[in-house]
Formats: structure tokens, sequence, C-alpha cells
């Protein structure tokens, strides 16, 4: 592998029972980049990070983490990582000080060391006057930063974080990402997951879209959204046979299916020329199509524009 | 060793920091003791004093009670997000386990002196040397640190801190079926054979010969074993199982 990366994943597999839920995933995430890892619930997010930070084996393949192997180097590859998960890794009993402290302790690190750390890191997070305040009393942002300095008090070379803002408040979620963006930008590599496009527009380098397990898609924001579209066209239709023979013209574009409204979803940048393009394209008698409308694209769409499928779903 | 000293150190902060856990493991075993001693005791008739007879009894119950919330704090810990936390940060699974055991430990000596000086002051009177006082302390923390890593194993086989609560029901039914607070002899005769052959029989017939300077005869060495054998197979199984539940 390359001295470049600091993640690299060649074919992991991963399966609970009888339902995989990696399917032969590759990843290459460059030293010191931000790096989103996109799905719905489901697609196998928790799972990647599970097997990259060491908590969990894969079935098949082979990942490396800060040059060191998983799953033969465990000790080597939890010395250079940290996790914050989606359920807050804290002491509720603990004060905000004495969580940081404590994981400083286990960090080897020596106890005025450790002490000063915490102290730095409450200052960094906006903490410092909640320090000698029990975990218990904390908002739930409050919490989430603690968490995430948490994580940091050992400085580590690459972070992840799992779905780092579900659940927060629009504020919360907005400081989230500065603090973000802050740890971007002192030269670590950060990898995380999401289920929002805006977060990872805004945060990532570049941008892995996994559904069911697999790939479907790897690029900057830029470069996916050129693929998907931002906009979707969606045309409605004059009867249900009408409905159906735009559906088969539209084939694998068609990002929306809705048989009851009569409609039928493709993506569109929006212009006059696709539009027009798209409407002969998809009913070239023009008989078909009563009207349209230009929406806005959706998570759902990006989904399903890059999973090729137009499936009937209830994604949020 | 310096991680499972941390962890020892958190475990004891977070017991101080829920007061009415606290209370309860500090207050139920004095209560216990009162009621044994004013309530049941006058129906009792075993030949010596029954707050003399019963203290050891307490002592076992007290060190039972204490250990058992282990299952819970350990179990607590597996169910919420921070062992995924610890693992990453590499610390071992024993050094955590360790850390709760050892802090089951230091809450049950400070029980277990607040049982004693509640005991002399309703009357109990030892005859024990310091030597036979200091061994019956040994055999009763022995039996807290094997039955603390029982209740360890139990926190980890189970998946909620609501079911790991049953420890202490189940521990307390071999505290009670035992000669804790009467004699065997006193039983059903079909409870006889369960009640002396199962740990808490020896044990507290061990603290209770060396406080009481009578001869502890083959009691010690049984509860020796006991303690020893439970103290192998739980520190085995909770390995095996936090193995499997971090798998």
């Amino acid at each position: 592998m390359s001295e470049e990366l600091a993640i690299h994943a060649s074919g992991l597999v991963k399966s609970y029972g009888d339902v995989r839920v990696l399917d032969s995933l590759d990843l290459r995430v460059p030293r010191g980049s931000v790096f989103a890892l996109l799905g719905p619930n489901g697609a196998g997010k928790t799972t990647t990070v599970r097997i990259l930070a060491t908590l969990s084996r894969p079935d098949a393949g082979q990942a490396w983490v800060a040059g060191f192997d998983v799953v033969r180097d465990r000790p080597r590859v939890r010395r250079r990582i940290s996790l914050t998960g989606q359920f807050a890794a804290l002491d509720e009993g603990q004060t905000g000080e004495e969580n940081l402290r404590m994981m400083g302790a286990l960090a080897r690190l020596p106890r005025t060391a450790a002490r000063r750390r915490a102290a730095e890191l409450l200052e960094q997070f906006d903490l410092t006057a909640a320090g000698r305040r029990r975990v218990s009393t904390y908002s739930g942002g409050m919490r989430r930063r603690l968490d995430l300095a948490a994580s940091l008090v050992a400085r580590p070379e690459v972070i992840f974080l799992d779905e780092p803002s579900t659940g927060l408040d629009l504020p919360s979620r907005q400081t989230m990402w500065h603090v973000i963006e802050g740890l971007a930008a002192s030269g670590v590599t950060v990898f995380l997951t999401t289920q929002y496009l805006e977060e990872a527009d805004r945060l990532a380098d570049q941008i892995a879209v996994l559904d069911g397990g697999r790939l479907v898609a790897q690029g900057t924001a830029a470069e996916l959204k050129r693929r998907v579209g931002t906009r979707r066209l969606d045309l409605a239709c004059v009867s249900a046979q009408a409905w159906a023979e735009v559906a088969g013209r539209c084939g694998d574009r068609a990002v929306h299916l809705d048989e009851a409204s009569l409609t039928v979803g493709v993506p569109t940048d929006g212009s006059a020329a696709q539009v027009r393009a798209l409407l002969d394209e998809a009913d070239p008698g023009r008989r078909l199509i009563a009207s349209f409308v230009v929406r806005e694209a959706t998570l759902d769409d990006v989904f399903l524009t890059l999973t090729g499928t137009a499936k009937e779903t209830t994604r949020v | 060793m310096s991680s499972a000293l941390t962890m020892t150190a958190r475990s004891l902060r977070l017991a101080t920091r829920s007061p009415d856990a606290l209370l309860t493991a500090l207050l139920l075993p004095v209560m216990l003791m009162v009621v044994f001693v004013y309530l049941f005791g006058g129906a009792v008739r075993i030949g010596t004093s029954y707050v003399s007879y019963v203290v050891p009894g307490v002592l076992l119950l007290c060190a039972v009670i204490g250990a058992a919330s282990t299952a819970v704090t350990v179990c607590q810990d597996m169910t919420g997000g921070i062992i995924d936390r610890f693992r990453s940060m590499n610390v071992p699974g024993t050094a955590i386990l360790a850390g709760h055991v050892a802090a089951s430990l230091l809450r049950n000596i400070a029980s277990t002196l607040l049982v004693i000086a509640v005991a002399f002051g309703i009357g109990f009177r030892p005859h024990a040397t310091p030597a036979r006082f200091a061994a019956a302390l040994v055999v009763l923390l022995l039996f807290v640190v094997a039955v603390s890593w029982l209740a360890a194993a139990f926190g980890l086989l189970v998946s909620s801190a609501e079911a790991a609560g049953g420890a202490m029901f189940l521990f307390m039914f071999f505290s009670y079926a035992s000669s804790a607070f009467v004699p065997v002899r006193t039983l059903p005769w079909w409870l006889r054979g369960f009640a002396a052959h199962q740990p808490a029989t020896p044990v507290t017939e061990t603290i209770r010969g060396l406080l009481l300077r009578e001869p502890v005869g083959a009691h010690l060495g049984i509860a020796l074993a006991w303690c020893a054998g439970l103290l192998a197979v739980s520190v085995a199984v909770s390995v095996f199982a936090f193995r499997r539940r971090t798998a």
C-alpha cells in the first residue's frame, strides 16, 4: 500500500447471519483529507467504520489504517486512531473534565499532562464553563462536542466520526461542522459517515456513496452533483398506460416512480434545452405527458440515481 | 495494570455519584441485620446469643449484595457507547472488568466495616484474637472478589441492566438457603443437602468459627476451594463472554 493513504480497504466483506452488510468494499483515503461515506440507514456505514476502527473483523478482505493492518496490527492501529460513535461514549456521572482526564490516563499521559490536555480541549470545544459539571446535565450538542474532545485526547492521526451530527438541532450541527473543519485544518485525516448530502458537501474532499453494502459512486461533491443533477423533472402522465410507457422510456434514469399520481421523475440541470430534450425523449408523440414540474433534488434522488434503480422507498 | 487502576478509580467515582445505589448497598445489610436480630431473633433458639450467630451471616449477605451490583455496572458499560471508546483506545477487556471488581472490593470493605460497627453497637461480642479477626476478613474479601467476578460474568451474559439486577436476587437466595441465618439442621429436609453443599454455608461457618473462636474444621478448606473455583470459572467465563460480545 501507499504511504500516502491514511485508509486503504480492499474487498471488505461482512455478513451478519444471512444479511450481507458489506459486499466487497474498496476505499482509498489520502492522508490529511476529509472523507465522507454517504448512505441511507442500513447501507453499511457503521459496519465499515467499526471494521476500520478495529472493533469488528471483516469476513473477507483487508484494510490498513495509518499504515497498519486492522486485523493483524490492532494495537498499533488503535494507538493512531479515535472513534466517535453515534452514542456518546462518556460517563454521565463524571464531569466533563473528569471524563477527559480519564481518557488521558488511559492514553498513558502523565497526570499533569492529562490535566493540561483536558483544559486545552475544554477550551477548544467551548466547554470550559461546563467542565466541572456532570455530563448528565449537558445538552445534546455539548455531549457530542465533549465526546469528540474525548476522542482527541491522545492526538490521533485518523479520526472516525460515525454520523457526527445526527440528532442535533441546526445550531449544534453548525457548531459541529466548525469543529470538524478545524480538525481538518490541523492536518489529521477525518473519516466521517453521514446521511446528509449537505454535510458531506460542506466538509468532505472526497465522498463515497454506499448503498446495500456496495460503493455506488465516489468523487468530489462537484463531480457527484454533476452526475446526479441538482434538480428533478417530474412528468405527470395522462393515464396509467401512458405512465407505464414513459417510465419504460426513462428506464434506469427514473429516480422517482409513483403510479398513484402518475408521475415519473428524472434528474435534470433545469435548463430549458435539457428539459425540452427529456420531454421529447420520454414522450416523442406528445400525447403521454400532461404537465411537468422542475424541483430541487432530494437525497433520495441522489441515492436512486446513483444506484440506478427507481425503487419505492421511504428513506428520509 | 495502570489502565486497571484508572478503571477502578472511575468505578469508585461513579459509585459515589449515584447516592441511591450507594445508600442501598450500605443501609440494606444494616437494616437486614437489625430485622434479623430484633424481629426474628426472639424466635430463634440456637443455644447461643443470636446476634453473635447472625452477624457472620449478615456479613456474607452484605458481601453478595455489594458484589451483585457489579453485574449492573458491567452490563451498563457493555450496552453503552463507552465500551467502543475503551476498546478503540486499546484498553484490555480484563482491565475494564478488573476495575469493576476492584471497585466492588473497596465498596465492600466500607460496607463490611459499617456492618461490624453497627453489630458492636447492638451487642455483637466476638471473642476472636486480632489474627483470627484478620483471617475472617481475608476469607470474606476473597469471597467478595469471587462473587464480584461471578457478577461480572452475569452482567456480560445478560443483555440489559434490568436483567443484570436479577443477580442480586439470585445471590441473596443462596445466602438465605444456607447456615447464614439459621442452622442447616433446622431447614426442611429437602433443602438441607443443598444448603450444606453450596458456597454460602462453608464461607459463613468459616467466618463464624474464626470470629467466635470456635473450631472451623473442614469449613475453611471447603470455603477456600469454593472461592478459588468460583473465581477461576467466573474469570474464564467473563473473558470468554467479553470476547464474544465484542467480536
